[in-house]
């Protein structure tokens, strides 16, 4: 079976040492994704597989084999952005870039593990059913997105604005 | 004012005449810096914007050649000595394997100068690159493979084996300092300012303090890894680069592989955070080695602990601060002496961290000198606001400390300290208005709030405090500004210059003021940066650039006014006025006196049968710097955490309050100070590059345990800003990039003391520092 990736289907590639990540950059010349440490310290490579967010480094190309991945160039049609994208230019959720495609990622992913009421650190009830995105829930929820710019400001008023208590 | 507070902006757009022709005495101001009907200051959205967020930018490893090759590295596992074994074979048999370059097989390559050499050499040391079995530091690269996958390369890569007859050498801080300290230069001029004799004048001041206080080393850690992609063209190289400097690039390479500078093409449209790391280190040169000798293009992607292992980080400071103070605060000495660590090749000057010193506070006596001590390591080199970050740490905690013996506020100790010119060079200043930003930032943070005797303010568990430091860094225009403008008969103007995008908002800020130099909008404004083909000799570096390029703009601003006029001709409502008598509004030019006498660009190509108008100019030299004492200022507030229980600091609120010129994009603007503010706040509390102190290795490659503050850390930082133009600098604008990482440490630890009791004067401010 193969890795359907935004849609299209992509056969697995031979060599198993293959990461997710570059068999997006390298072979399919999706640079969208980023690589920041290729050790799953930074986040840079967050892509949505099956809706879920996961570090594409620290995933072997072989064991997606079937499954549908979504990154970031999955996210907008054509010329329209979609809203976190617009958001993040919006609200300046980034300065070089680098690490933006994996914060809109991770942010979408993170959106649906909220949604679904799963708990994080800062959660005061476990068994509260929903989850409010409060910008410290947000701030929890997306600490493992790295940002060297400086960009976490911007960052959670974005998400914030298109998912939280606030957005509207 | 603030980012979110913009001034009422007239309906009516008014013209703006051509800048001085330089920046020195006796000149007017640039028309720019009181223009307040356009889009200055106002808050514009990254042009770039739509491309980043859509990854559609393209970075220096996502670029590709026909035919390329992928590199892995080797490093020694010794700091100094020779390599006596170096077994490559199996790495040669491994699958996909195209080369492996050794000093065996390696072309000869130059040694690169000293930084700066005929203004353009920009690599971090002046070593030998894999020329000979020499090893002179701990993680050099001995071995480069090629093969077709970046799995081949990494796995044979890992097959080679070396052995070394190691040499004594010095990796401790200790063994360095006690081995000699040597006197240092900044840019030719020794680091050392003596006024007066302040060791007496302390000696008998009735109030002191005089402390020692240390920083680590640090690494820049840019999101994006350094990385080149490049490719020999028979005598020529192309290199997609990820780079701060590309035409100082271009020329080091070239010299490197004795080529004309134009030989070498150097292009980086972006660059995923630089900091002040991304100069010239040895995988530039190993990777256009290799791919010579290959035949390949070559696309060298640094590993994370590649990078800690090949490019430099800023390095260890230790920094006596001692002031003597009258009763009334006024200062009679002010000491700020120290070591710091160098590598023994370096190119970069030694961690300035007195800079400041001499032009913050009105004392009576001076002794100020940076000495450095040699370790056998990898160069450092400048990382945001070098110097400046880790002096204003021991110097703004000083302040503090003498504050607390005097009784006395902290702003107000400063305040009775303002000095009337630079204390040291005697320089009138450009423009400071430091006790602005402070009377400001203290009104809007609630400073009266502050309990003046710490360890009394408590929230449960939480011990809180707040702590005040001043923030400052110089005002920079390097020489090497030109700029290329061209006007096209649809009335759109290109803007050419070899600047960088590393994330400071460049492109668009250097399109809003072209934009309203011209009288266009933003929209017709393209800038092309980022490519050392352009014009111009510029580094990312200083927070410099926006005024380098604006220099540069308004010069070729100057030369297209008089080609419009004379293009013009005589049947022009323009007919017969000199430059100095237009402005540029709504698309076209006007007399200043007389707006009716008006024309379009496009009227003007039109008559004039021209598909477009292209000049190219330099910026003046910077006489600015000699007659001004010129300096952005900021007042950093911030209220800090404590846990009782665990020792943990939190930071629950930032402020940042400015004097940095007239800010040109309110929206980039604040990020510029937030991410400098940001990055202080990991100084002051979590950030340090460990070395195993018996074999100099870095034993934190990697960001899993190089800390670096994540979303959790960083409450909202509220920045705001004067805004007051400088006179005398284009647009009346000064840096933004790195003074928001200057005394950033300071005003944590102040607030840390404030709110326990415990003075930590050695960086990080860990936990158990305060158990
Ligand atoms: S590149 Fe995957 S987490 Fe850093
Ligand atoms: S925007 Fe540069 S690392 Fe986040």
């Amino acid at each position: 079976m193969p890795i359907v990736i935004n849609g299209v289907a992509t056969e697995v590639p031979p060599d198993p040492r293959v990461s997710l990540l570059d068999l997006l950059r390298e072979r399919l010349t999706m640079t969208g994704t980023k690589k920041g440490c290729n050790q799953g310290a930074c986040g840079a490579c967050t892509v949505l597989a099956d809706g879920e967010r996961i570090l594409s480094c620290l995933a072997l190309a072989v064991q997606y084999d079937g499954r549908r991945i979504t990154t970031v160039e999955g996210l907008s049609e054509n010329d329209t952005l979609h809203p976190l994208q617009q958001a993040f230019v919006e609200h300046d959720g980034f300065q070089c870039g680098y690490c933006t495609p994996g914060q809109i990622c991770s942010a979408i992913g993170m959106v649906a593990e909220a949604n679904r009421g799963a708990p994080c650190h800062v959660t005061a009830d476990l068994a509260e059913e929903t989850v409010v995105l409060t910008r410290e829930q947000i701030r929890e929820r997306m600490s493992g997105n790295l940002c060297r710019c400086g960009a976490h400001n911007g960052i959670v008023e974005a998400i914030a604005a298109t998912y939280g208590d606030g957005a509207s | 004012m603030s980012e979110n507070h913009d001034a009422a902006r007239p309906a009516v757009k008014t013209a703006v005449g051509p800048a001085p022709d330089d920046w020195g005495p006796g000149r007017a101001p640039d028309p720019l810096s009181r223009h307040r009907s356009g889009t200055i200051g106002t808050r514009v959205s990254r042009v770039d914007g739509p491309l980043k967020v859509r990854g559609a930018a393209t970075f220096a490893a996502e670029f590709r050649f026909d035919g390329m090759v992928y590199a892995a590295l080797a490093f020694s596992t010794v700091p100094k000595g020779r390599i006596t074994e170096l077994d490559t074979a199996a790495a040669e048999g491994a699958p996909g394997v195209v080369l492996v370059m050794t000093y065996r097989n390696a072309p000869k390559i130059t040694p690169l100068p000293e930084w700066y050499t005929e203004g353009k050499a920009v690599a971090g040391d002046t070593l030998p690159v894999m020329q000979d079995d020499r090893i002179h530091w701990n993680g050099q690269p001995i071995a480069v493979v090629l093969a077709d996958t970046q799995e081949q390369a990494d796995h044979a890569a890992s097959l080679i084996r070396a052995g070394y007859e190691p040499e004594p050498a010095v990796t401790s801080f200790e063994q360095a300092k006690a081995a000699g300290r040597h006197p240092t230069f900044h840019y030719g001029r020794p680091l050392k300012t003596e006024i007066s004799d302040a060791e007496a004048a302390l000696a008998a001041a009735p109030v002191k303090v005089d402390e020692i206080y240390r920083t680590p080393f640090q690494n820049h850690n840019a999101i994006e890894p350094h990385a080149v992609t490049l490719a020999w063209d028979g005598d020529e190289l192309v290199v997609h680069d990820a780079s701060q400097a590309v035409v100082h690039t271009a020329w080091s390479l070239g010299y490197a592989f004795g080529l004309r500078q134009d030989q070498v093409h150097v292009s980086s449209p972006y660059v995923g955070g630089g900091f002040g790391g991304k100069s010239l280190w040895s995988h530039h040169i190993l990777a256009a080695a290799a791919a010579k000798l290959a035949g390949r293009p070559v696309r060298a992607a640094l590993t994370r602990e590649g990078v800690y292992r090949v490019v430099g980080g800023r390095t260890k400071t230790e920094q006596r601060v001692a002031i003597g103070a009258r009763p009334d605060g006024g200062f009679d000495a002010l000491v700020h002496t120290g070591v710091v660590a160098m590598g023994r090749h370096n190119t970069m000057p030694p961690e300035p961290f007195i800079t400041s010193t001499g032009s913050l506070y009105a004392a009576r006596s001076f002794t100020l000198e940076v000495e450095a001590a040699h370790m056998d390591m990898l160069a450092n080199t400048f990382m945001r606001a070098p110097g400046e970050a880790v002096g204003s740490f021991g110097l703004e905690c000083a302040i503090d400390e003498l504050a607390d013996r005097l009784g006395m506020d902290p702003i107000e100790l400063r305040v009775r300290n303002e000095p009337e010119r630079n204390p040291t060079s005697g320089l009138p200043f450009s423009s400071r208005h430091l006790l602005e930003a402070y009377r400001v930032g203290a009104e809007r943070f609630g400073w009266t709030e502050r309990s003046p005797r710490p360890g009394t303010r408590s929230e449960g568990e939480w011990r809180v405090g707040m702590g005040v430091a001043t923030a400052s860094h110089p005002y920079i225009r390097l020489p090497g500004g030109e700029a290329r403008i061209t006007l096209t008969a649809d009335g759109r103007v290109i803007i050419d210059v070899a600047a960088h995008e590393m994330g400071m908002g460049t492109e668009t800020t250097t399109a809003i003021v072209a934009a309203e130099r011209l009288g266009l909008d933003l929209d017709q404004v393209t800038v092309r940066q980022g490519d050392s083909r352009l014009p111009g000799l510029i580094m990312a570096g200083g927070a410099q650039q926006t005024a380098v390029i604006g220099g540069a703009v308004s010069a070729a601003h100057r030369a297209l006014l008089a080609v419009l006029i004379e293009l013009a001709g005589h049947d022009s409502p323009l007919a017969g006025l000199r430059p100095e008598e237009v402005g540029c509004v709504n698309g076209g030019l006007h007399k200043l006196e007389d707006p009716s006498r008006f024309e379009s660009y496009t009227d003007i190509l039109a008559r004039a049968g021209r598909g477009e108008v292209s000049v190219e100019a330099s910026g003046p030299p910077p006489l600015e710097l000699t007659h001004w004492s010129m300096r952005s200022y900021g007042a950093m507030f911030c209220e800090a955490r404590v846990n009782a229980v665990t020792g943990e600091t939190r930071i629950s609120r930032f402020l940042g309050s400015f004097d940095c010129g007239r800010i040109m994009n309110a929206k980039t603007a604040a990020s510029q100070f937030r991410g400098g503010i940001i990055m202080g706040l990991g100084l002051a509390l979590m950030e340090e590059t460990h070395l195993d102190e018996r074999h100099g290795r870095i034993m934190n490659p990697n960001l899993a345990e190089y800390h670096v503050p994540v979303h959790m850390d960083v409450p909202e930082i509220e920045v705001m800003w004067t805004d007051i133009p400088d006179p005398h600098s284009p647009m009346g604008a000064h840096g933004v990039g790195e003074i928001g990482i200057t005394g950033v440490g300071a005003a944590v630890a102040n607030a840390v003391y404030n709110a326990t009791g415990r003075r930590v004067r050695d960086l990080p401010i860990t936990l158990d520092k305060l158990l």
